[in-house]
């Protein structure tokens, strides 16, 4: 980790959005956009900048569902598990993933730093149900045979 | 586009705008709600774009732009809600709908449709081997009256001149400048608008009760934080007619006598954040949204915050407080949000689809809103309907409508010719509604009666194969998981249900399991500090009451009656069908399976850990399930 090269960067939004408490939830949307994760060595600095305790941007960083304090894989897969989905057989689809993927529900990332498998509450997507999404792009009316299709579809990619 | 400064010209542009509509003499609309964009609608969008340029059709042209005659009005359009059939185009003004296109039918709609006016029957709907052309004669859209999503799926979503172009703004500008701000929560409290984001709260007391405080600054607050696992009439409203809804924000902004308003949208809807930003770009540079807006001395200043994936920030308390930065906890009730909202300060919270009915009832009168559905609780309503139904998608009905209706004249029934068994409405907050209930109308005060609520409006219909203690099961699980921890009611007793349901599915059920989950119902139901808690209970409730023999089924026989419960699945092998190949013994991971060569298999369900290896492994179906 470039830390010289976060704090620049988190410096950028934190003109941008504002060094109140308020902005703290953006400032962090921000920095999980660019590294796809909370890096730990920004809590200190932001807390020194937004004039707040540590433990408080730590609670916020861990209270939301979509922050991450761990790197995540190249694909972000988030299969839903909303009611939809569920009722049209959405874990099948999860388990299948996971079983190719040798991941849990523990163990969310591959080794190879290529895969993060998650699920969603819901992408309101519902009429495509059941769905899943790589990096934010639907993929509607899956099967767990599509979704090992798509794996491989996006190994061959990277 | 160049600012507006003054009533008249506001008129003037709106004027232009209509005109310019009109001279369309025709449109092509291509979804680009979420769901059609996934099946490939921009693709389609681009292909129809590049084929008329061939054609020297002139397309794509912006509203106001002059001359504006024989222009093809191509356009990105809001959700048409009949996504079970997307990608779908619509052609006016003949209203032609067609469902499931793809990148190489542009050239026959091009060629047909736009050139030699004919429809193209193979794209068109058909059920029941008739084919519907015509978007308005289809039976899912037939029994609808869409007046929130009037406009949605009919105007490009990215162009505020188009939302002028049908009259857009008329009633932010009636509201400025021929209304006085006491007239204003006169109407809305007269039409009896009620708050469509869960309990149905009426909107006119809100709204009353914060322009009679005297604390300054007040704010305007929209929840856009549509998280009911199974809803989504909110993101389409955001992203179909982003505009709508500010227009009701602005104008609750002129009756509350607030400048600001913070648009709460859940991060899982990318495309209503980005539509939302463009819809507030455009208002501003046209100066309807800012400073002095059109010389008339109010201002009023448009933000959006971004969830970060909290449930619980549904909650009024906990929405504000994440506004503020800081972790979505509700909080203790009284003072409420209306004098202690945002930032301690005085606060209008409604829903999008609340602010979304806002500007046709100024415009319409508060007795035009109350002749549509019952008058206890009058408009219409948007519902997602999902699940196992035939036409999955956005549908809206005037309040009052039955489910029967909803389910199987617009739904179009069961899917895969299932029985119908239970309907969830409300989300994890609500209940579910059995055969009984199908005559039952939809609206605030007959569904409380029946122990389930309207919610946000998700109705998710199940079938017969579909296990009801699994359903509780999962909603418990979602609950459990989206509690923030603050109450212990809701922490421990979500916590405790959900140990209780899993046992039960998994086959480790105990006497007096039921009992036990009634119990902490009643508990967490009545001692947690916020609606999440207070209504955690709801499906866990109206399962038992109406399912109850499907619990005592599984903690009783072990059994699993819908055959849904993987745990409490038994596999045998059909002694008639077996050809003694022994591929499934050898595919069995715990060797539960044995035999003799040639001879029929036998599984032992002591040892049997329920994987289905066996059956998937089976080439003469000769493991059976149930």
């Amino acid at each position: 980790m470039n830390v010289k090269e976060l704090y620049q960067k988190t410096d950028g939004w934190l003109d941008s959005f504002g060094r109140e408490e308020r902005s703290l939830i953006a400032v962090l949307q921000a920095i999980q956009e660019e590294y796809s994760y909370l890096p730990r060595e920004v809590f200190p600095y932001l807390a020194k900048e937004m004039n707040l305790n540590e433990a408080q941007i730590y609670g916020v960083a861990t209270f939301y569902e979509n922050f991450s304090l761990e790197a995540k894989g190249k694909y972000v897969i988030k299969v839903c598990d909303g009611t939809a989905c569920h009722v049209r057989k959405s874990v099948p689809i999860l388990n299948k993933l996971r079983q190719e993927l040798k991941l849990d529900d523990g163990r969310k990332t591959t080794d190879d730093q290529l895969f993060t498998v998650e699920t969603v509450s819901c992408l309101g997507a519902c009429g495509l149900a059941p769905a899943l999404t790589v990096n934010g792009e639907v993929h509607a009316a899956m099967t767990p045979e599509k979704a090992v299709a798509l794996l491989a579809e996006l190994r061959r990619e990277a | 586009m160049t600012r507006i400064n003054t009533r008249d010209e506001l008129i003037a542009l709106r004027k232009k705008c209509i005109a310019a509509e009109k001279r369309e003499k025709r449109k092509i609309l291509v979804c680009a709600g979420t769901g059609c964009v996934s099946g490939g609608s921009l693709n389609i969008y681009a292909a129809l774009k590049e084929k008329m340029a061939k054609e020297g059709i002139a397309c794509e042209v912006e509203l106001a732009a002059d001359p504006h005659e024989d222009v093809v009005g191509l356009k990105k359009s809001g959700c048409h809600g009949f996504c079970e059939m997307g990608p779908l185009v619509r052609i006016e003004p003949e209203g032609w709908l067609y469902t499931k296109v793809k990148v190489e039918d542009v050239d026959e709609i091009v060629a047909s449709s736009i050139q030699e006016g004919k429809p193209v029957e193979r794209l068109a709907y058909k059920q029941n081997g008739v084919i519907y052309e015509k978007q308005e004669d289809i039976p899912f859209y037939q029994k609808q009256t869409r007046k929130v999503l009037e406009d949605c799926g009919r105007i490009d979503a990215d162009s505020i001149l188009e939302y002028l172009g049908i009259g857009g703004y008329r009633a932010f500008e009636k509201a400025l400048f021929d209304m006085e701000p006491a007239d204003i929560v006169k109407e809305i409290s007269d039409s009896n608008l009620r708050g469509r984001g869960g309990g149905g709260f009426a909107a006119g007391t809100k709204w009353s009760q914060v322009a009679r405080q005297k604390t300054t600054p007040k704010y305007i607050v929209c929840n856009g934080d549509e998280g009911d696992p199974g809803a989504f009439m909110d993101r389409s409203v955001m992203e179909g007619d982003p505009h709508r809804m500010l227009e009701g924000m602005m104008i609750a902004g002129i009756a509350c006598g607030a400048n600001d308003g913070y648009i709460y949208v859940r991060a899982e809807y990318p495309m209503a954040v980005a539509r939302l930003r463009t819809a507030i770009a455009q208002a501003e540079e046209l100066g309807l949204l800012g400073e002095n807006i059109l010389g008339s001395g109010f201002s009023f200043r448009m933000h959006i915050n971004r969830g970060a994936g909290a449930f619980v920030c549904g909650e009024g308390s906990a929405l504000t407080a994440s506004i503020e930065g800081k972790r979505g906890m509700p909080r203790v009730k009284p003072p409420r949000t209306v004098e202690h909202g945002l930032f301690d300060k005085p606060t209008v919270l409604n829903n999008v689809e609340t602010f979304a009915n806002v500007a046709p009832i100024l415009l319409n009168g508060a007795d035009w809103y109350k002749s549509i559905g019952p008058e206890k609780s009058p408009g219409t309503k948007a519902f997602a309907l999902t699940g196992n139904i035939q036409n999955t998608g956005l549908i809206e009905v005037p309040m009052g409508t039955t489910l029967r209706e909803v389910i199987f004249d617009i739904g179009g029934g069961i899917r895969g010719g299932k029985k119908f068994k239970a309907v969830q409405i409300g989300g994890p907050s609500g209940g579910c509604l059995t055969k009984e209930h199908l005559d039952l109308p939809l609206d605030f005060d007959s569904l409380k009666k029946a122990g389930a609520i309207i919610g946000s409006g998700g109705l998710v219909v199940m079938d017969e194969d579909t296990c009801m203690v699994e359903v509780a099961r999962f909603f418990m699980h979602f609950t459990q998981n989206e509690s923030c921890g603050k109450c212990v009611p809701c922490r421990e007793g979500t916590k405790r249900m959900l140990e209780i349901l899993e046992r039960i599915v998994n086959g480790e059920g105990r006497e007096g399991d039921i009992e036990l989950l009634e119990e902490l119902a009643d508990t967490v139901t009545n001692t947690a500090l916020c609606g999440l808690g207070k209504t955690a209970a709801g499906p866990v409730v109206s399962t038992i009451k109406y399912f109850r023999d499907e619990y005592e089924a599984h903690i009783r026989e072990k059994r699993c009656p819908a055959g849904a419960c993987q745990k409490l699945k038994r596999f045998t092998i059909d002694p008639e069908k077996c050809r003694g190949c022994s591929k499934c013994a050898r595919n069995c991971p715990v060797n539960a399976i044995s035999g003799e060569v040639r001879k029929p298999f036998v599984i032992d369900g002591s040892k049997c850990i329920k994987c289905g290896a066996c059956k998937d492994n089976c080439a003469f179906g000769a493991v059976k399930e149930g």
